[in-house]
């Protein structure tokens, strides 16, 4: 008897607590920023494809999920050509973004990604790139590589002397 | 044997090496850039700093290099102590302190020495704040990528280009820290064997070009051991694929074969195999188009066809291997089967095998041709015919200054050293050509007509034979005194070699070579022989002893048959486009079994898409009589199949002989080898399918092959299982034993922290020498050696006259002109080799040009005489073509180039006239 008059003032009191459950999908929780869920590809802050086709978050994938083929543009700039990650088996350890050495590929804190068919979660550049650089504004690659691209010849890269005069045998 | 002391631990070593070697050979990792097993230690890059010890009580010692220190019986050093560790380290970081930040774009990334050294050592973290310095790049052609930024100055390009590859047009520039290694402008670079610098340079400064249009990482290829199949020497070759198509081909370590080096029609002609052009479906002709079927109904057909023929007949291919040409043999049963060659070829080959069988002088293998101190060759231009070999001989001429060098007490491996004793000395070498070479530099040449040459090469004999009983005497006739001299220079030496072959298309030529040999081994049992055949398993065929396509035209004629086969070869690229038509239009039913269109495929009636090397398993017999298997790097997409299994299949859907049954590659060679034993060896090229390492296949992808579930995510989410291989022991899978496997398995060279092509030092059984377990091969030709002395057939020729036979008035010889880039058919495909492919010419003296008041870039009209000698009715074709002067061709000669993609030049040597054109 007692027991049962306890239970109810311990349901009692929780009805005057702060409320745990969120109201799923209408209200949505809070992820902090580092959350690792829905992978993207990020632009460069001059709107260009980060991403170089380095094949380093694919060799770094433990469960194998990335695939690309990086190509050239005609000025050297090298991109992947296609690039797949099958979210069907990514397990969201976030090894990709830690392998990136471009910040190009991103988690997200995203996980809505549900899907009644298992091929829908294959997904392509297109479906991957954005349109901003994520979470690390200002970085560029090709601004501290040493190769050149359009617009940016040898010497031109952050803490580059100017090219060599091989013909010169001044000090 | 000597024992050093590494770390306090003893170790029993070869004496004559340096200590870095010696580290290596034992398995330990020392980090090096400047040093390479071909090419011997400079001590320039001070990365392979170790402590030496001067006895146990020692324990300061002193940092010595070890690839300049040679082993000593006793010597007592330390790779681990604290001050080499940290004197390495900073050595790295020196390095690096102008490295671009370039590993993400880099082509050498995953692969890379200098990524793998810097581990290595431990430097990791960048305290340089200096601004880097910078180079601008050149344009070296269509095979190597130039990136001077990423250079640590180690100067291993350039040894290897001048010193070892002996061109010039690469150099070091500049000073200081601004060493600049490059040409002195841009352009194509010249050396035939600079696709080895991809190997050679320890960072991305080389890199190959044609890979760099479907980059892919070294740890994502499906990777599998194989052999080139651009020309007779069987260069070992690794073959790289990805989303399937071949990305690279790259050096295979064979130390009997090609060592560390490949010529780059070997490295780069690999991109037929991705041709847009390849043919991937069954083919039938009907009403003048050829319309795809499905396998099922290509088998059906070929089936009735082969029901319904009265008659059929097999022409094999010396492109196709052993087990494709066995197969067919099989199918339309030995007398039946040709050899798919002409006749002279045919008659050319098998002189060249009863010789090679005969002896005494034995064939060598390129390995101990590079031993070789003195040699002559007889008619080709060995660098456009047989590559590898220029550049083993090449090497030849070394033997005889190293003996100076050796005389004082310097080790071969102090190159350094060797070279400054040896300065230009080279060893003899005399190079009778019609045409200039490209080993003429270090060479004495004689020019002439195949007969003047065929003539030169008896009299050499004759004089071998005279100065065995007197020496010979002076003379002042400028060709006699070459004769002399160059039968001094074989007879005096160890290991003299004679090498011919088959190019200028004379028997007189390799009976020539076959006495200079002969006279030579009577007196020295290391005398050589060694003859140049054109294509991969031209020996192969040889040796199966089919009649020539000659013979298969008279079959047809007859009416006996009414149905050809034709496997992996274009007929009109054998022989006259007259006999080709005699074999493949008079037939009722043509099947062609190949992988490209081609002249042959468009007469078929049935055409059957057949796998590449890169897609099929089999064997090849090299020049020397090596029979090497190689193996499929990945599955094709469907009905591709190999040529044996295409047949085998035949012989399934029309009931006939037992290759019905036939399940995987053993059965065809066991087949094989019961039909034909002089194929007995062949089964120990490789081991079979059922051997296991650790009770499991070995992979063919490394251990970090990426994209599984995602490559084919694309088509379908639920990944296939990867395909089984029935015929050899490796899988098509990254699981598999993590051990070394034997040498003709080795699918990648590739050892913990060793992830460059230098883990090869890791596969060895000691630096430089055969791969663990033995070189792979199994020789086929192994000679009597001369106990009795024979006396070789007689064979007629005894004048001195140094001219062939005058020709009629206003008619000229005209001689085959070999390119490497061009003459060879499947290369030509690919197109970076094309872009160095020439335009058809035709060639002359710059004195005859004259003479006939022609200039060069002049448009010529050739007319091949119908007197031409008997045998060659070429049907009485008449070009014009641009002239090119050639001051290196023999007066009263006229080149043409052969077998180039757009030009079927006349059967040669032809009969021809010249004159302008109007
Ligand atoms: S998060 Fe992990 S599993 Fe998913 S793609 Fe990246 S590396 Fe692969
Ligand atoms: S690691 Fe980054 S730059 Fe490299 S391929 Fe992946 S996303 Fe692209
Ligand atoms: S280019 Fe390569 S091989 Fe040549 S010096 Fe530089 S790093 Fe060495
Ligand atoms: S020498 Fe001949 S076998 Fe060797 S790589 Fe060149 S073409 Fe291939
Ligand atoms: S490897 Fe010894 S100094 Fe370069």
């Amino acid at each position: 008897m007692l027991s049962l008059l306890r239970t109810f003032w311990e349901i009692l009191k929780h009805t005057f607590r702060r409320r745990l459950t969120v109201q799923y999908p209408e209200e949505k929780p809070y992820l902090a920023p580092r959350w690792r869920g829905r992978i993207i590809l990020s632009r460069d802050p001059d709107g260009e494809e980060r991403c170089v086709a380095c094949y380093l978050c694919a060799v770094a994938c433990p469960v194998d999920c990335i695939s690309l083929q990086a190509t050239e543009d005609k000025n050297g700039r090298r991109y992947p050509e296609f690039f797949r990650i099958n979210f069907s088996r990514c397990i969201f350890c976030g090894f990709c973004e830690e392998a990136c050495p471009t910040y190009a590929i991103q988690l997200t804190p995203d996980f809505e990604m549900g899907e009644y068919k298992r091929q829908n979660l294959v997904y392509e550049k297109e479906d991957l790139l954005i349109s901003g650089p994520g979470k690390y504004p200002g970085y560029n690659f090709w601004r501290v590589a040493g190769v050149e691209i359009g617009g940016k010849g040898k010497g031109d890269a952050e803490r580059e002397d100017p090219p060599t005069d091989v013909r010169s045998l001044l000090p | 044997m000597a024992t050093i002391v590494v770390d306090n631990q003893p170790y029993q070593v070869h004496p004559d090496q340096s200590l870095l070697a010696a580290c290596l050979g034992l398995g330990l990792d020392l980090p090096y850039f400047c040093w390479h097993p071909a090419l011997g230690s400079v001590g320039a890059c001070r990365q392979c700093a170790v402590k030496q010890f001067r006895d146990e009580k020692d324990t300061r010692g002193r940092l010595v290099m070890a690839c300049m220190t040679p082993v000593a019986e006793g010597i007592r050093i330390s790779i681990d102590h604290p001050e080499a560790v940290e004197f390495r380290a900073g050595i790295i970081e020196g390095l690096m302190q102008s490295h671009p930040h370039d590993c993400p774009v880099c082509d050498e990334g995953g692969e890379c020495h200098l990524q793998d050294m810097t581990v290595m050592t431990g430097h990791a973290y960048r305290r340089y704040e200096f601004a880097k310095r910078t180079f601008r790049n050149q344009d070296l052609g269509p095979f190597v990528a130039h990136e001077m930024n990423r250079c640590i100055q180690c100067y291993r390009c350039v040894r290897y280009y001048r010193e070892y590859a002996g061109e010039y047009d690469l150099n070091a520039f500049s000073l200081r820290n601004q060493v600049y290694f490059g040409r002195s402008e841009d352009g194509v670079l010249e050396s035939e064997f600079a696709g080895n610098l991809v190997e050679i340079c320890p960072t991305g400064v080389f890199t190959d070009k044609t890979l760099k249009r479907h980059y892919t990482r070294k740890w994502d290829l499906q990777m599998a051991p194989s052999v080139c199949v651009h020309c007779g020497l069987g260069c070992n070759i690794t073959v790289g694929e990805r989303y399937g198509t071949i990305r690279r081909i790259v050096n295979r370590y064979n130390g009997d074969v090609n060592g560390y080096f490949l010529c780059d029609r070997g490295r780069f002609g690999y991109e037929f195999v991705n041709r847009p052009e390849r043919i991937r479906r069954p083919l039938l002709a009907r009403d003048g188009a050829l319309v795809p079927l499905t396998a099922e109904e290509a088998l059906k057909r070929l089936g009735m066809l082969l029901a319904s023929a009265s008659g059929m007949i097999g022409i094999g291919s010396p492109r196709a291997s052993l087990e494709a040409n066995f197969a067919l043999r099989k199918l339309v049963g030995a007398g039946h089967f040709f050899a798919g060659v002409g006749e002279r070829e045919h008659r050319l080959v098998g002189l060249g095998l009863e010789i090679l069988r005969k002896g005494p002088a034995r064939t060598p293998s390129l390995a101990e041709i590079e031993k070789c101190d003195a040699a002559l060759v007889l008619g080709e231009d060995l660098t456009n015919v047989a590559p590898r070999m220029a550049l083993a001989l090449r090497q030849g001429t070394r033997q005889q200054p190293m003996e100076l060098a050796r005389q004082k007490g310097i080790a071969d491996w102090q190159d350094d050293h060797v070279r400054e004793v040896a300065q230009d000395e080279r060893g003899p070498l005399v190079i009778a050509t019609p045409n200039q070479t490209r080993l003429d530099s270090i060479a004495t040449t004689f020019r002439g007509s195949p007969d003047d040459l065929a003539l030169f090469g008896f009299a050499v004999a004759r004089a071998i034979e005279r100065s065995s009983q007197a020496p010979l005497e002076d003379s002042a006739r400028h060709e006699q005194a070459l004769i002399n001299e160059t039968a001094r220079a074989l007879a005096s030496a160890k290991r003299p070699l004679v090498v011919a072959g088959i190019s200028l298309a004379s028997e007189s030529m390799l009976q020539a070579a076959a006495k200079v040999a002969w006279a030579l081994a009577k007196s020295n049992p290391q005398s050589a022989i060694s003859l140049a055949t054109p294509e991969a398993n031209t020996l192969g065929l040889a040796m199966m002893e089919a009649p020539a396509l000659e013979s298969a035209a008279q079959t047809i004629r007859e009416g006996s048959a009414d149905t050809v086969i034709v496997l992996e070869n274009n007929l009109y690229r054998r022989a006259d486009s007259r006999l080709a038509d005699d074999v493949l239009k008079r037939a009722k039913h043509v099947v062609v079994l190949d992988f490209l269109p081609s002249e042959t495929t468009a007469v078929a009636e049935l055409v059957l898409p057949a796998g590449t090397f890169g897609e099929s398993d089999g064997t090849f017999v090299n020049n020397e009589g090596r029979a090497q298997r190689f193996l499929q790097a990945f599955v094709p997409e469907e009905p591709v199949l190999e040529s044996w299994r295409w047949l085998a299949r035949a012989m399934a859907a029309s009931d006939r002989g037992e290759g019905a049954a036939w399940k995987n590659l053993d059965d065809v060679l066991g087949a094989m080898v019961s039909a034909l034993p002089v194929f007995g060896p062949v089964r120990d090229a490789a081991p079979d399918s059922g051997y296991r390492m650790a009770g499991a296949k070995i992979p063919r992808e490394p251990h970090r092959y990426s994209g599984r579930t995602a490559m084919l995510a694309n088509i379908n989410v639920n990944e296939p299982k990867p395909p089984d291989d029935p015929d050899s022991p490796l899988a098509f899978s990254m699981e598999g034993a993590p051990k070394e496997p034997p040498g003709a398995l080795i699918p990648f060279f590739w050892s913990p922290g060793w992830n460059s092509i230098q883990a090869t030092n890791k596969f060895q059984s000691e630096i430089a020498g055969p791969l663990k377990g033995g070189n792979p091969g199994a020789r086929l030709i192994e000679p009597p050696s001369l106990t009795v002395p024979r006396q070789p057939a007689d064979t007629g020729e005894t004048t001195l006259l140094l001219r062939g036979p005058e020709p009629p008035a206003g008619v000229c010889l005209a001689v085959p002109l070999y390119h490497i880039f061009g003459s060879e058919e499947l290369s030509s495909w690919a197109p970076a080799v094309r872009e160095l492919v020439p335009k058809p010419y035709v060639a002359l003296n710059p004195e005859d040009a004259q003479a006939l008041g022609l200039a060069e870039g002049q448009i010529v009209r050739v007319a091949v005489a119908t007197s031409s000698p008997p045998g060659q009715s070429k049907d009485g074709k008449e070009f014009s073509l641009a002239l090119k002067l050639a001051s290196g061709l023999a007066s009263g000669l006229v080149g043409l180039p052969a077998g180039l993609p757009d030009f079927r030049e006349p059967t040669m040597p032809a009969w021809v006239t010249i004159s302008k054109a109007s």
